[in-house]
């Protein structure tokens, strides 16, 4: 137990990196997922099978695989960089890494929405003349997002355990500062485990709650 | 199906429109046409610029030579250098399958056991082992083994015993949700004729929960083959390793190695994706199950034209 109140203020660095790593990774996420479902539900064959193509190959790849694949091969080979410190920039790395594969997530969330909404909705938009943007924008986006708060909450969580993947190229985000605390405090294993599980269930469960209050706040009455 | 992107042919019933129209969008005439046309070659375009950006960034960055990407055409670099790698990750998931599936089912009867002995700590671990990451649980088997029971945890033991914790306890909210999709009148009339408790489970419950969360399970096995390569971080020689340790020090070819092995992933992933589809058409039509097919806790299900399944990772 000395071990875990000795190290506090290591944990809880680690565990703010983790925050950050899920925050940053969760809205590029979302921005990139609701482009790519609004891709593959597009006019354009083009932008369809982009989308397509996309979710398929990131949902199938694991995330080892991505994030290893950002940080040697764009930041060590093709020198992709966003700072001159070498641990910021493999933080950027691994937000790409982890956004892009939680995108694809988020975009089958999305079409998900999408399909919950009546046929109605888009038709009665049609009929009043709005183009496809606008009714994607205006009418179907809106009560498609709210239909799918609770999915979002489980991606989130998953992102929030998928943070620890991270640790592959090195960045010292909770599970890599577990190793480190084991290897340091060999007596300890057992306290410092429970320490941060419990670490991970303060991080996901109020969001689980969270998102389960949201979702049933901002359903759409039909 | 009343839902946006329901079949496009409902929507414009026209059979001698061209092109088909969404429900988004009305069947385009000839303005709109010429315009999607535009739009077309001008996101083509996007997309050979995007290609010649990577590809002059690959050249600039020598990644383009040959000596790099040959060494795929070689029979003996994939005997020798990455199937290993594949048999192993191979290995360690189907041995985590066959111990994960009837620690599931063990885990999803217990939670829904009528003794609250059993129900509460099945309770506490599936929902314990699935709010923690799963790299957490493999740090912690292979530490934990040699400084609390002074066993040497191999990295293969390490990543089977995190995947079948991991997974078991979400394979145990997939029987649960599977015999809880069994209408009440099958359990009723089971007791009615005279079975015990257990009898209802196994005749009754179990053969036709099994029909319905077929599907479901093989989805979930996706997720544990993929997770196999977490095994990465801690030394485990899987098929990820031989793409970001073994080729890159044999030939300095850490992308196209990562790209290839990324292709051998995707190919395994979508042939069990596939089964799992197969499956899930079988036991929507089989009679031998009252219950519909059940999805993964938290998985994204998308119907229509495009439809998907994704266990959410």
């Amino acid at each position: 137990m000395h071990a875990l109140f000795e190290e506090f203020p290591t944990i809880r660095e680690a565990f703010w990196l983790t925050i950050r790593l899920t925050f940053a990774s969760g809205i590029t996420a979302l921005v990139l997922g609701t482009i790519l479902a609004a891709m593959r539900v597009s006019p354009l064959p083009v932008l369809r099978g982009i989308g397509t193509a996309y979710v398929n190959i990131l949902r199938n790849t694991p995330l080892t695989l991505v994030i290893v694949f950002c940080g040697l091969g764009l930041g060590l080979v093709l020198d992709v960089s966003f700072s001159t410190s070498l641990s910021t920039n493999y933080l950027w790395l691994s937000i790409i890494g982890l956004s892009a594969y939680t995108a694809a997530f988020v975009c089958e969330a999305i079409r998900a929405g999408i399909n919950t909404v009546p046929l109605g909705q888009a038709e009665a938009a049609r009929a009043i003349g709005l183009t496809f943007s606008q009714n994607l924008r205006l009418i179907v986006l809106p009560q498609a997002l709210r239909a799918v708060i609770a999915p979002l909450g489980s991606i989130l969580i998953a992102l929030t355990k998928n943070t620890t993947v991270a640790a592959a190229i090195g960045v010292t985000e909770a599970s890599l500062t577990m190793k480190t605390l084991f290897e340091a405090h060999g007596d300890a294993v057992v306290p410092i485990f429970f320490g941060f599980a419990l670490g991970f269930l303060v991080l996901t469960l109020p969001t689980g709650l969270l998102f389960t209050w949201l979702s049933k706040r901002l359903a759409v009455v039909r | 199906m009343s839902a946006v992107t329901a079949e496009p042919e409902q929507a414009s019933g026209h059979p001698s429109v061209p092109e088909r129209a969404g429900v988004l969008y009305d069947a385009p005439g000839p303005r709109a046409r010429l315009r999607n046309n535009v739009l077309t070659v001008l996101v083509i375009l996007a997309v050979l610029l995007a290609a010649y950006v990577m590809v002059t960034k690959l050249e600039e960055k020598n990644q383009l030579d040959p000596a790099l990407w040959t060494p795929f055409l070689r029979g003996d670099v994939w005997v020798n250098l990455i199937l290993p790698g594949l048999l192993n990750t191979l290995s360690a998931a189907v041995v985590a399958s066959l111990i994960t599936v009837p620690f599931g089912f063990v885990l999803g009867i217990g939670r829904l056991s009528d003794h609250s002995w059993i129900r509460v700590p099945a309770g506490v671990v599936v929902e314990f082992f699935r709010a923690i990451p799963l790299l957490i649980m493999i740090f912690a088997v292979m530490y934990g083994g040699s400084a609390v029971f002074g066993l040497t945890v191999t990295p293969f033991a390490a990543v089977v015993i995190g995947l079948v914790l991991y997974n078991g306890s979400v394979l145990a909210e997939i029987v649960r949700a599977g015999i809880q999709s069994i209408p009440r009148g099958q359990s009723e009339a089971a007791l009615a004729v005279g079975l015990r408790k257990g009898q209802v489970m196994r005749m009754i419950l179990l053969p036709q929960a099994v029909t319905a969360m077929m599907p479901a399970i093989v989805a979930q096995l996706v997720v544990l083959l993929k997770d196999t390569a977490l095994g990465f971080i801690v030394a485990f020689e899987d098929l990820l390793n031989a793409g970001a340790r073994v080729l890159p020090s044999n030939f300095n070819n850490i992308i196209p190695a990562v790209i290839v092995i990324a292709i051998v992933y995707i190919i395994i992933n979508l042939i069990v994706g596939a089964i799992a589809t197969w499956l899930e058409r079988r036991s929507r039509r089989s009679r031998r199950t009252t219950a519909r097919p059940v999805e993964p806790p938290g998985a994204i299900v998308v119907p229509g034209p495009a439809p998907g399944v994704s266990a959410v990772d």
